[in-house]
């Protein structure tokens, strides 16, 4: 039996449709862990990565953290957090949010200071308010790269909120960890294709998602 | 320090030009007035009140700003783009919208770029769009920064006049920064030469400058051809044009004898409508058939009375005859004139010391 089969026999059974070990309920837990990891991790990386950008302060401050973040291990943590607090959600939390905030917060550090400077002088000479030229100058022309940000964070936890299994949560991680431990191989590559599905919806989202707020001079001009 | 101890009185409804070598504070001066820059010391008065006792952006709103490559936001339309102060200003996005397109046909744009964005158009365009964005909450100041510095030459040309114009039409009081010294000398109504350090050189109305520079500093930055230069400030009005050595193609061969005269080696051929052929020497001259191919070039010619003596000079030193041609406003020859007699008028001109308004060309 080769991949293919797998897959086939994983999504053929009916079984494997229904009831809370069903394919729907993990793909919507799944889904849940993801939404959850990359608000929190946007609500931090977001207003740090624009503010500094937009003042221009704090940038090496700034890659020191986000080089800390990404070298601390994810499976590490979580079961480090999980032998110091205990099974719970914020154990699976802490560690997506950590490997999150570091492509968010340069991601967006960087694409404000790459902004073209003439606009945002021709602005402040006009007479806009600061966060007038942040809003409506600065972030309109950097939404591109930042969208790119946190598209690679959501991607990232798309593949990385597996691990919630490990802790006995729920998501897609399970068919993974089950499968091994019972050795059904038709589930850990059904699992793994849903995860691998999963990641290209996101793409397909932020596809949208940026063809809906860039606007056309800046999608163009880019 | 970038700018020490400058005092400098700006006339009102003028255009002021600050002219000087890079990192002399020009820009620094121009960006003091918006308090883009703030001085460590000292006072800048508008209307007589120190601009410190506003608030920063009511300030900037008041004053137009105009920078070197435009600084238009690219995520906004050009109609947007324009509407931009007056939408700060609170006005509703139709009414400032409806401005913009004022402005747009103002500054010479074409209404069919209002909704384009700014990476559709040309840098001549995107910097017309500039001024229109400077001037849509119509600021009794407008101050520019090197605005047509990153424009090729004809563009830049073209902008200039565009100014000229429009600044005939709205009288702004404008503040001009550039490093070009013949831009200054062609848009300024005063011209304030800058040096190292922000130090004053010279403050004169460019006539001014070009027939007696303060020191050597403002001489060297005006360059070998001043005296050349200044002459755009001389009227061709007063030129004694000549008429006799003008002939039409289908001259016969009296006409052509009788327009031989002593004043002048060669004969004008012109066509029927008067407009100038080129230059034959008179026994050349078959009645009833010249052959144009055979004719002289004339160079370029000059509009009497609008244009400078620097043009008519340009075109006498242009035509291998030595002679220039005077044209009117439809191009129709006026009269021919020598080098000689250019060269009587300028004397006349510097003798009198006469600064005449500045003409075109």
């Amino acid at each position: 039996m080769n991949g293919l089969h797998y897959i086939n026999a994983f999504f053929s059974d009916n079984a494997h449709w229904q009831g809370y070990d069903g394919i729907p309920t993990r793909v919507a837990e799944h889904i849940q862990y993801t939404l959850e990891a990359l608000a929190l991790a946007a609500a931090i990386g977001l207003p740090v990565g624009l503010v500094t950008g937009h003042t221009g302060r704090g940038g090496n401050a700034l890659s020191l953290i986000a080089t800390a973040g990404r070298a601390l291990p994810t499976f590490g943590l979580l079961v480090l957090m999980t032998l110091l607090f205990g099974f719970g959600l914020v154990n699976v939390m802490t560690p997506l949010v950590v490997l999150a905030v570091p492509p968010i917060l340069v991601t967006t550090y960087e694409a404000m200071r790459s902004v073209d400077p003439s606009p945002v002088d021709a602005a402040r000479g006009m007479g806009m308010s600061e966060a007038g030229v942040l809003f409506q100058v600065e972030l309109p022309a950097a939404l591109p790269l930042i969208l790119g940000g946190l598209r690679s964070a959501a991607i990232q936890i798309v593949s990385t909120a597996t691990i919630a299994a490990y802790v006995s949560l729920g998501g897609l991680g399970r068919y993974i960890v089950d499968g091994l431990y019972q050795r059904n191989y038709e589930k850990v590559v059904g699992g793994a294709t849903l995860v691998a599905v999963l990641a290209l919806v996101t793409l397909a989202v932020f596809w949208a998602a940026s063809r809906l707020t860039v606007s056309r001079g800046v999608r163009a001009s880019g | 320090m970038a700018v020490d101890r400058l005092s400098l009185d700006i006339p009102d409804r003028s255009i002021t030009v600050l002219v000087g070598p890079s990192g002399c504070g020009k820009t620094t001066t121009l960006r003091m007035i918006n308090r883009m820059v703030e001085p460590s010391e000292g006072t800048i008065l508008l209307d007589g009140k120190d601009i410190q006792q506003q608030s920063v952006n009511t300030l900037r709103r008041s004053m137009g700003y105009v920078i070197q490559n435009a600084g238009l936001f690219q995520h906004r339309t050009i109609v947007d783009n324009i509407a931009t102060v007056p939408r700060m200003l609170g006005w509703g996005k139709e009414k400032a919208r409806e401005r913009a397109r004022e402005l747009m046909e103002r500054v010479g744009l074409d209404a069919a770029l209002a909704k384009r964005y700014p990476y559709q158009l040309s840098g001549g365009q995107q910097q017309r769009v500039g001024v229109a964005r400077a001037l849509a909450a119509d600021p009794p100041v407008l101050l520019m920064d090197e605005p047509f510095s990153a424009v090729d030459p004809v563009v830049r040309k073209g902008l200039q006049d565009e100014l000229l114009r429009i600044q005939e039409e709205l009288g702004k009081t404008i503040v001009f920064v550039t490093h070009d010294i013949d831009e200054a000398v062609k848009i300024g109504t005063m011209v304030a030469v800058m040096r190292t350090g922000g130090r004053l050189a010279q403050f004169a109305p460019p006539a001014e400058l070009l027939s007696s520079p303060a020191d050597e500093f403002v001489e060297d930055f005006l360059g070998a051809d001043r005296g050349i230069r200044r002459l755009s400030f001389f009227s061709s009005a007063g030129l004694g044009l000549l008429t006799a050595p003008v002939v039409a193609i289908d001259a016969t061969a009296e006409q052509i004898a009788a327009r031989d005269t002593a004043e002048a080696p060669y004969l004008l051929v012109t066509d029927l409508d008067g407009k100038p052929l080129g230059w034959s020497e008179p026994q050349d001259l078959t009645a009833g058939s010249v052959d144009k191919g055979q004719l002289l070039s004339y160079g370029r010619p000059f509009v009497a009375g609008t244009d400078s003596l620097r043009a008519a000079l340009d075109c006498a030193v242009l035509s291998p005859t030595g002679w220039a041609v005077a044209v009117d406003a439809e191009g129709r020859v006026a009269g021919v004139v020598s080098q000689q007699t250019i060269a009587e008028a300028i004397r006349g001109a510097h003798a009198e010391g006469r600064t005449d308004s500045k003409v075109a060309g």
